[in-house]
């Protein structure tokens, strides 16, 4: 495997070379004493109504310091572990135990996110990040046909986000339309969204393609920027309308008709509805994995797959390479575009701000990170991504900084995501073959 | 069965075919031999649409595949196991025979993976073994069996031997035979192991620097002193 190349510091039979150790350490030291100069070294403070600034070279120090003895840790633990069994490409006992009994952890997972809001830690805050987590779970899900399945690297992927959610809040806003009748629509609009990018970039491949999505979303941004008459622009759209449970509105009293809580005769609480977004974005989710895993096993889906592993191959086979990939673009897109129309019920508001390029990469951070086509590494790693800046907040300033630290501590051992092993999708039926561990 | 007829291919200003024809009959074997670079790869490419021809026509039973992108060429029953054999590496070996199932669909998987192992018996071990850890002999038998599964009319094979040890050679053109004669498949094998290639072959042509410079039955070309000379060396 080329990935062997890039193993640390090591001598012949795994011993420490202390001299390469230091000498690369040193030279990271270097480099992030350089960055933090500027980065860290200088703060503006407000002085009598005009900006100043304060030096503090003590954080420079205490960076370059840090990232000296971290680097030094690592060549260390490298050399004395050997090259990661990951960075072979090798499925671990974790990861490979993982995703044997995938199936099972994926039902208790979903019952653990079935049960959360009545559990005692099911506070309003726990849920509503929980709903954060569970949209881009579906995000995650969503990219990953296009990603982790078909191979092709999306930098794009917000703007399907954002079809979605201008569609549902565009069709409210003209015509009255509830998110139930505008869901259907903003997949539709947000597939189409996707064979659109598909087209262009179909003769494309890596780097090249991927700057390509990069630019589409960015397109897509703008174009919502600056189209005033139907976006409105940088101010966006608010008074969305908010889902209906079955058309009761969760409100404390209503002009048109029952309330939710009318309905059922229990007291009016806000909570209701932070619970019904819930448990309406944990029903979409799952249906995006549904989706997945059976496409997966489909004809299209295993196109996909194989695409990704040899175009060449795939067209000597008889498969239609613009098709296979046209569909990838637009189902992946589709479900980008169910999230986004959640994405603006929930919120009510929505205005360019939300789509930027920081929300693609996000993403494409969670299915890399998950493992490139692993269902529960996808979730996992949404997990990871929302909650860890979340559990940082104590630590105001330095959360990102402590994000960043696990994204390097995640590449670092688990290089190839948190679980890249691949389930073999085709069975033979009759002779009792079914059970033997896949390799 | 197979027409080509006076076909050129270029990539870009190079031409890499320069008027080649040759038929292929029903139920035969036809090898094409030639040295590296001499555009054995580029005909088979070209026959399958990519490349496509510049100049000239190709015909299957008669119909003008010329100008037929490469999937609907696959559909009318041409089978193609490419140079290098090609395996999805991270796909297990019956994920990859699935792949070559892809325009036959789900009808005949079962019957033809047994039809296969019973071809090739060492990749009924390696059932679920990923395609990318298998052995250079089994890839190869693997992208045989593979291109087998669409239950093609025509079976095009590039350069089967290629970096292989001379009893797995010789295995593979045993099976070549066996697929030849057991089934009547039409084959077009495309070799520099010009010996092996020639002594089960029916007819061969000799490819030079694009264009066609000999033709004839596989004795015919094995005695012919230009090819002993040219591609015969050492006489294995
Ligand atoms: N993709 C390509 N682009 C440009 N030139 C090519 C390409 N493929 C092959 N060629 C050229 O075409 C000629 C024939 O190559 P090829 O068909 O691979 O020969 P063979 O299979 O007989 O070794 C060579 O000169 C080669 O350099
Ligand atoms: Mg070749």
């Amino acid at each position: 495997m080329s990935t062997v190349a890039t193993v640390g510091p090591r001598t012949a039979a795994g011993g420490f070379d202390l001299v390469r150790a230091l000498k690369e350490a040193g030279l990271a030291a270097f480099v992030a004493f350089v960055l933090f100069v500027p980065l860290m070294g200088f703060q503006l403070v407000g002085q009598e109504g005009r900006l100043g600034l304060v030096y503090r070279p003590h954080w420079v120090v205490v960076g370059t310091v840090t990232v000296f003895l971290g680097h030094l840790a690592v060549s260390f633990l490298r050399a004395v572990r050997g090259p990661a069994r990951r960075a072979r490409g090798e499925a671990g006992p974790f990861a490979r135990f993982f995703t044997v009994h995938a199936r099972w952890f994926g039902v208790a997972a979903a019952l653990v996110a079935f049960l959360l809001p009545f559990t005692p830690f099911g506070n309003r805050y726990v849920v509503d990040v929980a709903t954060t987590v569970l949209i881009y779970v579906m995000l995650g899900w969503g990219l990953n046909i296009v990603v982790g399945l078909a191979g092709l690297l999306d930098l794009g992927y917000v703007a399907f986000y954002a079809v979605g959610a201008y569609s549902y809040a565009l069709f409210a806003q003209w015509f009255g339309l509830g998110f139930w009748e505008a869901l259907p629509i903003a997949g539709v609009l947000a597939a189409l969204a996707g064979i659109l990018l598909g087209f262009p970039v179909l003769r494309l491949r890596g780097d090249y393609l991927a700057i390509v999505t990069l630019g589409f979303g960015e397109i897509i941004r703008i174009v919502l920027l600056n189209w005033y008459d139907v976006t409105n622009g940088p101010d966006g759209i608010s008074g969305i309308p908010r889902p209906t449970f079955f058309g009761l509105e969760f409100k404390r009293y209503s002009a048109e008709g029952t309330t939710f809580h009318q309905f059922f005769g229990i007291e009016y609480s806000s909570l209701h509805r932070v619970v019904f977004l819930y448990y309406l974005i944990l029903i979409l989710a799952l249906i995006t994995n549904w989706f997945v895993l059976r496409i997966r096993r489909l004809p299209i889906g295993r196109a996909w797959e194989a695409l990704r592993e040899d175009e060449i191959a795939c067209k000597a086979l008889g498969i239609n390479p613009t098709n296979t990939k046209l569909t990838a673009f637009a189902l992946g897109a589709m479900f980008g575009g169910f999230a986004g129309s959640f994405f603006a019920t929930r919120q009510g508001f929505i205005s360019p701000e939300s789509f930027t390029f920081i929300e693609s990469a996000t993403i494409l951070a969670i299915v890399v990170l998950g493992g490139m086509g692993s269902q529960i590494g996808v979730a996992l790693a949404a997990l990871v991504i929302v909650v860890l800046p979340e559990l940082g907040r104590e630590f105001e300033q330095f959360r990102m900084l402590l994000f960043g630290a696990a994204m390097v501590g995640i590449m670092v051992w688990r290089p190839r995501g948190l679980l890249a092993f691949r389930e073999p999708t085709v069975r033979l039926h009759g002779r009792g073959e079914g059970e033997e561990a896949p390799r | 069965m197979l027409e080509v007829r006076d076909v050129h291919t270029h990539y870009g200003h190079i031409e890499a075919l320069k008027g080649v024809s040759l038929d292929v009959r029903r139920g035969e074997i036809v090898t094409i031999i030639g040295a590296n670079g001499a555009g054995k790869t580029t005909l088979l490419m070209t026959i399958c649409g990519d490349p496509r021809a510049s100049a000239g026509r190709i015909l299957l039973d008669g119909e003008d595949i010329t100008h037929l992108p490469t999937w609907e060429i696959v559909r009318r029953g041409v089978a193609h196991a490419p140079e290098g054999r090609r395996i999805f590496p991270r796909m297990t070996v019956l994920e990859n025979l699935k792949m070559g199932a892809t325009v036959d669909g789900e009808r005949h998987f079962e019957e033809d993976v047994e039809q296969v192992f019973a071809l090739f018996p060492r990749l009924r071990e390696r059932l679920h073994q990923r395609g990318g850890t298998l052995s250079g002999g089994e890839q190869q038998m693997l992208a045989i069996g593979r291109a087998l599964m669409a239950r093609p009319r025509l079976l095009l094979l590039d350069e089967p031997s290629l970096g292989l040890a001379p009893n797995l050679v010789r295995q593979i053109f045993r099976a070549i035979v066996e697929i030849n004669r057991t089934r009547g498949l039409t084959i077009l094998l495309v070799e520099q192991n010009a010996y092996q290639a020639l002594r089960i072959a029916h007819r061969g042509y000799v490819l030079a620097t694009g264009e066609v410079v000999l033709q004839g039955t596989g004795r015919e070309l094995l005695a012919d002193p230009e090819v002993r000379a040219a591609y015969l060396e050492g006489g294995h």
